[in-house]
């Protein structure tokens, strides 16, 4: 069963196509990661999804209703955090928390959502005494407060520090484990590799990928680097294998790693070289990313 | 919860909001009371001619700075917070949750009259207490005048909201159409009624609560009734107006730059 179905997505403002023919499926209780640089169309895609924008044309079914028209009923089953925090800073976090569950007509408990974005001890300070990261968590628990189906989380760790990402990250995997179905927007690679079952990335208003993390990485292969430094009298014409050498370091592209460097150091133990800083070197989903999203 | 009980709850924490940002709130009630000690003492015993008769200055100065301190409970109160909100991304956040459109302005507009009757009475008993005006001949006029302005003026705030691109633009922009409308409809002084800034002022709604509400106190004793329809109904179009505004074109995200 799909939460999310969008099929043939177009958004223009003016004459920037900001949505180009956009279509994916979140299934229910997946973490679905959007990815790609700012401006490639995520938050146009999201705040379609989330009922703030109007599409100029596709199809799009939320929870089973087209979020165009639906409504208050479909604002009681989806849970949102925007892109920037926006908590009222006069309130205290569990005043806040109090005032949003009177919203929802099954609200999860107070003292439960504190306890999920880890605020408990903070529950009584007032926003505005509260860190940014803290400030963000408690957007983060006024979208579960509802005790939402869907959740749409829009770049929730820009500006952290990287611990307070490892929270952040520990408050998704929680929202999971509670059987949400999660559409996380975000322009880290290494987000989207922790947290989401799978990923969209987005690149100038268009799908480029859709896959799991493991099948995005395996489009990898043929692109493992051997690299080394190139010493004292060798010639570029020595070496056994097809080498750039850049600034005396050579690079093997190969997507046969252990052969390769079998054929090299068989080479240089024969006639008694060392290779310094000798490494072999797996692109990372990042390079992927980057391959996928850089202008055409 | 049923949306009556919703709409009363954002009532209170409108008022949380207002009463702890105690700088504001402090300023809102002390306003209209201190320009009362200043006029009051640069016009000492004279007399002020108000609707053909004479009265103390005190006693036309008492509905003119009420209702001063109703429009900016009302008014500038709603304008600037609203937009200070909106720019903060509050109000988005807001509209993405099922709270209806109406329940969370219900909560706006009835704090803000919460906080215009307590300082009705606060200036009011001051004024009493103080220097002696008169209490008012016509209280259910007197309410019904006041309900009329609160809840135009409560419309015009909103309206307003449309006109203010970002926060930092909003006093500015509300005292700048604030003001001139405030002064020329003698809310600092009585104004000549033959002048044309008189006619002027006659064409906006502040003139009409100056009246409506000294027509309710009637120091003088001139009216049977205690009020003056044409300045309800005044007063009342403009709301109207604020609303349709509202309604229409109310915004709930920040601009996009």
């Amino acid at each position: 069963m799909a939460a999310i179905v969008v099929s043939d997505l177009r958004k223009s403002y003016g004459a920037l196509e900001a949505v180009r023919g956009v279509s994916f499926e979140v299934k229910e209780g997946e973490v679905f990661g959007l990815l790609g640089p700012n401006g490639a169309g995520k938050t146009t895609i999201v705040e379609i999804l989330e009922g703030y924008r109007q599409r100029d044309s596709g199809d799009v079914s939320v929870l089973g209703q087209d979020p165009r028209t639906a409504g208050r009923s479909l604002r009681e089953r989806v849970g949102l955090v925007l892109q920037e925090a926006a908590v009222p800073p006069l309130l205290t976090a569990r005043e806040l928390i109090e005032m949003y569950r009177g919203y929802y007509p099954h609200p999860r408990p107070t003292g439960e959502v504190l306890e999920l974005v880890g605020l408990s001890e903070k529950a009584d300070e007032r926003v505005r005494r509260l860190s940014g990261g803290q400030q963000r968590r408690l957007d983060v628990a006024l979208g579960l407060v509802g005790d939402p189906e869907l959740i749409f989380l829009d770049e929730p760790t820009t500006g952290f520090d990287p611990s307070a990402r490892r929270n952040a990250w520990e408050v998704v995997r929680n929202m999971r484990t509670l059987g949400k179905t999660i559409v996380l927007t975000t322009h880290y690679m290494d987000e989207a590799e922790h947290l989401a079952d799978r990923i969209c990335v987005i690149a100038q208003g268009r799908v480029v990928a859709e896959d799991t993390p493991g099948n995005l990485r395996a489009r990898t292969v043929g692109q493992t680097q051997i690299r080394f430094s190139v010493p004292q009298g060798v010639r570029m014409e020595d070496i056994p294998v097809k080498a750039d050498v850049r600034d005396g370091t050579a690079v093997i592209a190969t997507s046969t790693a252990t052969r390769t460097v079998n054929e090299l150091t068989t080479w240089a133990l024969g006639r008694g070289i060392e290779l310094p800083n000798l490494e072999v070197v797996r692109p990372t989903l990042e390079d992927v990313y980057l391959e996928l999203t850089s202008d055409e | 919860m049923s949306d009556a009980t919703v709409a009363a709850r954002q009532v209170r924490y409108e008022q949380k909001l207002f009463w702890r940002n105690p700088a504001s709130a402090f300023f809102a009630f002390l306003f209209p009371i201190i320009f009362l000690v200043v006029f009051a003492t640069i016009f000492k015993d004279t007399n002020a001619p108000v609707n053909g008769v004479k009265v103390k200055y005190d006693d036309y100065y008492i509905p003119a700075l009420v209702t001063f301190g109703v429009i900016g409970a009302c008014f500038t109160n709603i304008a600037a917070s609203i937009s200070i909100r909106r720019d903060d991304g509050i109000l988005k956040r807001l509209r993405g949750t099922p709270l209806p459109p109406w329940a969370f302005l219900a909560g706006v507009i009835g704090s803000s009259v919460i906080v215009s009757v307590l300082l009705v009475v606060l200036t009011v008993g001051f004024g009493v207490l103080v220097y002696g005006v008169h209490l008012p001949n016509h209280f259910g006029p007197l309410l019904l005048s006041l309900a009329v302005g609160a809840m135009t003026f409560c419309a015009l705030g909103l309206a307003m909201t449309v006109a203010i691109p970002n926060a930092e633009a909003a006093p500015a922009i509300v005292n700048g159409v604030l003001l001139p409308v405030v002064f020329i409809s003698g809310t600092f002084f009585p104004i000549d009624p033959t002048s044309v800034v008189t006619k002027i002022a006659e064409y906006f709604p502040v003139k009409h609560f100056i009246n409506a509400l000294f027509t309710a106190f009637d120091p003088a004793h001139q009216s049977a009734t205690g009020f003056v329809g044409n300045d309800l109904l005044i007063m009342a179009a403009w709301g109207v107006v604020g609303i349709v505004i509202a309604v229409r074109r109310f915004r709930w995200e920040p601009r996009r730059t």
